[in-house]
């Protein structure tokens, strides 16, 4: 499926990522890594660490936030940035929920 | 006129902006940052400083800017009303308010009082004469730094701690320095007489003169006002142009006093750090607790933490009184002091002396508990030796090395002789690779006090934690000895004030079954925790309820979620168990397929006699383990914090030398073990002579063979550090080992902390008491009952069960290509 940036893309069924869990989806581009959050809502990010390049997707979900399984680096999932003392930021995607299904615009957000 | 307040929460007043009045305040914002308006009333001009610091200040070895803790922007930030250099002058108890001496008054709905102390001035004619000074505050620091300036005699009265550190001060600044001292011993409250003469000796070398013991009778003037020199009791006189008096503290009790509260020496607290009037607070210096005035940093910050926890309405927390330790912050002169250093009835004390070298070291052990230390020229292990009296390790296995250190232990984490002698470039920390110099900057730098704190800013040790013990060394060595040692009891996590063990604690007592549960009941910050408590809830309740709790996986690490371990480049490695390191053709051919068939890009023998496939996709695991399973492989856990392997050597079947059948007994024990989740990582392993080809006496349970039978070993570990197993008991029967081995599981299990392996945990509750708990045949076969109840529900392979339920969530949820 070929998709142009600013489309709403269905990536999911809501059922398909329980609350606290992260998935993958991978684009042209690189995988993007979709989480259900603490507070109920969908985000996306890189799914890249800016620290060395972790799979976001397997790391532990709490509140609206995402250890890095690798290093242990958190990220805030709503703006892609990494928690002090660390610096460094993920590209966060737009997503909304619609009808049981969750929607990606791959143009960022 | 009142000082405006919101109204619409409740007001909380300090007195004082002290280093307890402020730790408090920084407390109470952790725990509850909205419920209280706040003020705080500080007599000094400045923020908030690190007192405990003027010393290296003084000594020119830092500056006051070094020093400083919170800037006034600090309050303003956190919405807190800062009123500095104003004096409160009273309290108006009935009408609840604070009366300051520019007559403002400021009104209160609880009140937190932390006035601190100030330097007892002998009450000797001429003690206020200009040049006669305390040392307390930077006002003190300056006289002192002018008066060095111009003088050349300086007389320090008192020849403990602060006096010390002043007259090396002094001495720096160029004067020529005499300590008048009432006792024979310096620092007698810190150091016993050995201590005490060493310490006089190396002092007099750098040309610190002592009067001792000697009197003051009286300060003589100079006819204009200043001092000339100080004359003692049997009438000598001491040229001085500068007097310091630091024979003690007295604390400030008189506006409490004033008030109508019940002091003794200081303001009287009960354990919640509470006056005789509840709606008023006590905290610091100024505070007598169950009789005793503290004077060091560390027990403040004790008492601040238990103030604020019941300020914000928690509640459970009480002040018991503080254990103190003490360093002298003397550049080139080590003493560390710590617990009841004098001994005395039924203690035992054990003595290390070295004259020529500059070592004394004397412990202090009652009940085969350390209860005391002094240390003199060599403190590296000051931290260590401090931290087993406080926990009230039980040493009487480890007493005759006490004395040589945590190094000659064969410890579980680094073990570093010296980290003060470490150049700054040397890496402390490898996970992260922090070196020496970026942690004692940070610390100095951004004041940090606590290994969280240094963990937070550098990073160092909050990775796999073994430089742990480093950094808190580096945290002692920079901060001087009364640095906020981490308390004996650490919390779990940020998200929460409890400890493990009363973690632990609750979930059994209360009987709760989920993590939302755990953390209703214990009140946590965080709405789902963090990936430090998560996972360890969930093994703490998996532990507690075996086949009741349903495993939470969305708090497991990747590693136990996916059955292999995540490698670098986000690929996995997987092991298929093989018993007791036995194998056959069938299934190497089996391997060899996999390999091939998912592109396996590396094959590689492991320590732990296994074959590691790396470089697998995880959209490829649920096949791989399929086809393994097909050819009656199971998950080798060479991922988890769980039974990892039972290694063997060929034992009696082959060996010349083999006693037993050890390649059998591992097998067996594997067959019991496997699939069993732990606090960390655990390995096995069977010898079947004491030549030891296994390497039995480095794993967490280790089976050396004798002819007679088998000798049992455990709290082992090859990591960082190599730790060497304790010998704990012979038996003669494979049944026995089985029930042995699986009881001190049990026991490690219900007991060590998440993430804590068995070395650790055998040195935290002692080797005696491991020991006693399995020596006793009835609780040993109640643990080894406990134990095969839960491995009933845990010893399901994972590899056969993850793809059935699971086998989406392996694979991306779309490819948008």
């Amino acid at each position: 499926m070929s998709v142009t940036t600013d489309e709403w893309v269905k990536v999911a069924e809501v059922a398909q990522v329980p609350p606290l869990t992260g998935r993958v989806i991978r684009t042209e581009n690189g995988e993007i890594a979709l989480f259900h959050a603490g507070d109920g809502q969908f985000y996306a990010i890189d799914n890249s660490c800016p620290h060395k390049g972790g799979p976001l997707s397997e790391g532990i979900v709490h509140d609206c936030h995402v250890t890095c399984p690798l290093h242990n680096w958190v990220l805030n999932l709503k703006t892609g940035e990494a928690e002090a003392p660390d610096e460094g930021k993920v590209a966060t995607y737009e997503v909304k929920v619609d009808g049981g299904a969750v929607y990606l615009k791959l143009g960022g957000a | 006129m009142n000082v405006h307040t919101k109204p619409d929460r409740e007001r909380l007043v300090v007195i004082g902006n002290g280093m307890a009045g402020a730790r408090a305040v920084e407390e109470i914002l952790k725990l509850d940052p909205a419920r209280y308006a706040i003020t705080v009333i500080g007599e000094e001009p400045y923020g908030n400083y690190n007192r405990i610091l003027l010393s290296p200040v003084l000594a020119g070895e830092s500056t006051i800017d070094d020093i400083m803790l919170n800037t006034p922007e600090w309050y303003e930030e956190n919405g807190i009303e800062l009123i500095s250099g104003v004096r409160a002058s009273a309290i108006d108890r009935a009408g609840r308010a604070v009366e300051l001496a520019d007559g403002r008054r400021v009104p209160y709905d609880r009140l937190i009082i932390a006035t601190g102390s100030r330097p007892f001035i002998l009450p000797v004619p001429g003690n206020d004469l200009d040049g006669v000074i305390g040392f307390r505050d930077i006002a003190d620091v300056d006289t002192m730094l002018e008066a060095a300036e111009k003088y050349r005699h300086a007389v320090v009265i008192g020849g403990g701690l602060l006096g010390l550190e002043a007259a090396n001060g002094l001495m720096k600044n160029g004067m020529d320095v005499t300590v008048v001292h009432l006792m024979d011993t310096l620092m007698e409250r810190q150091l016993d007489r050995e201590a005490g003469e060493m310490l006089r000796r190396s002092l007099e070398e750098r040309g610190m003169k002592f009067v001792m013991p000697a009197k003051t009778a009286e300060i003589v003037g100079d006819g204009n006002g200043r001092v000339r020199a100080v004359r003692l009791e049997d009438g000598a006189e001491i040229p001085a142009e500068l007097v310091v008096m630091t024979a003690g503290i007295v604390p400030n009790k008189e506006i409490a006093e004033e008030a109508g509260l019940y002091c003794e020496r200081g303001i009287v607290v009960n354990d919640y750090l509470m006056t005789y009037d509840p709606r008023i607070y006590a905290v610091g210096e100024c505070v007598q607790h169950r009789g005793v005035c503290y004077g060091l940093v560390a027990p403040l910050y004790e008492q601040a933490r238990v103030l604020a926890n019941h300020l914000a309405g928690r509640g459970w927390m009480t002040y018991e009184g503080s254990v103190t330790s003490t360093k002298l912050k003397v550049t080139g002169i080590d003493v560390f002091s710590a617990g009841n250093f004098l001994g005395g009835d039924g203690a035992d004390e054990l003595v290390l002396k070295d004259e020529k070298g500059g070592v004394y070291k004397k412990l202090v052990i009652e009940n085969d508990r350390l209860t005391g230390a002094v240390l003199y020229g060599d403190t590296v292990d000051g931290t260590w030796y401090f931290q087993l009296i406080r926990e009230g390790s039980d040493v009487s296995e480890i007493r005759g090395r006490l004395l040589f250190g945590q190094a000659h232990l064969g410890d579980s984490g680094h073990g570093e002789d010296s980290v003060a002698n470490l150049p700054d470039d040397a890496e402390i920390c490898g996970c992260n690779g922090v070196c020496k110099g970026e942690i004692v900057a940070a610390i100095k730098e951004q004041g940090l006090f606590t290994l969280e704190d240094v963990r937070k800013v550098t990073k160092a040790s909050a990775s796999c934690g073994s430089c742990t013990g480093l950094v808190e060394q580096l945290l002692a060595s920079t901060l001087g000895g009364d640095y906020s040692a981490a308390p004996s009891e650490k919390p779990l996590c940020g998200c929460t004030d409890y400890t493990h063990d009363q973690v632990r604690q609750a979930i059994v007592e209360n009987g709760l079954k989920s993590i939302p549960e755990v953390m209703k009941f214990l009140e946590w910050r965080t709405p789902n925790g963090c990936a430090t408590c998560r996972p360890a809830l969930n093994y703490y309740l998996l532990c507690a309820w075996p086949g009741e709790y349903e495993d939470d996986l969305r708090s497991r690490f990747i590693n136990e979620r996916a059955h292999g371990n995540i490698q670098k480049d986000g690929t996995y490695s997987v092991v298929p168990r093989m018993w007791g390191g036995v194998t056959t053709p069938d299934e190497l051919r089996a391997i060899a397929e996999v390999a091939e068939k998912y592109g396996a890009r590396e094959v590689k023998v492991t320590g732990g006699q296994r074959i590691d496939l790396f470089g697998i996709r995880k959209e490829d695991l649920p096949n791989i383990w399929r086809d393994l399973n097909a050819a009656g492989m199971v998950s080798g856990h060479a991922y988890g914090k769980a039974l990892r392997t039972v290694k063997t050597c060929v034992g009696s079947e082959w060996c010349r030398f083999g006693t037993q059948d050890s390649t059998g007994l591992g097998i067996r024990l594997e067959k019991l073990t496997w699939g069993s989740w732990m606090p960390h990582k655990f390995k096995m392993g069977v010898s079947g002579c004491p030549r030891n080809c296994a390497e039995a006496t480095i794993k967490d349970f280790g089976v050396v063979c004798v002819d007679s039978g088998y000798e049992l070993h455990v709290g082992g570990n090859g990591g960082i550090k190599v730790r060497v197993t304790d010998l704990i008991a012979k038996v003669g029967t494979e049944e026995e080992v089985l029930e042995w081995a699986g009881a001190f599981i049990q026991l490690y299990r219900e007991t060590a902390h998440y993430l804590e392996r068995t070395a650790p945990w055998i040195e935290r509750k002692g080797l005696s008491w491991v020991k006693e708990q399995l020596e006793d045949a009835e609780n040993r076969k109640a643990l080894f009952e406990r134990f095969r109840f839960s491995q009933q529900f845990a010893q399901r392979d994972p590899w056969a069960e993850m793809p059935e339920r699971h086998e989406d969530e392996f694979k991306p949820l779309v490819e948008l290509v």
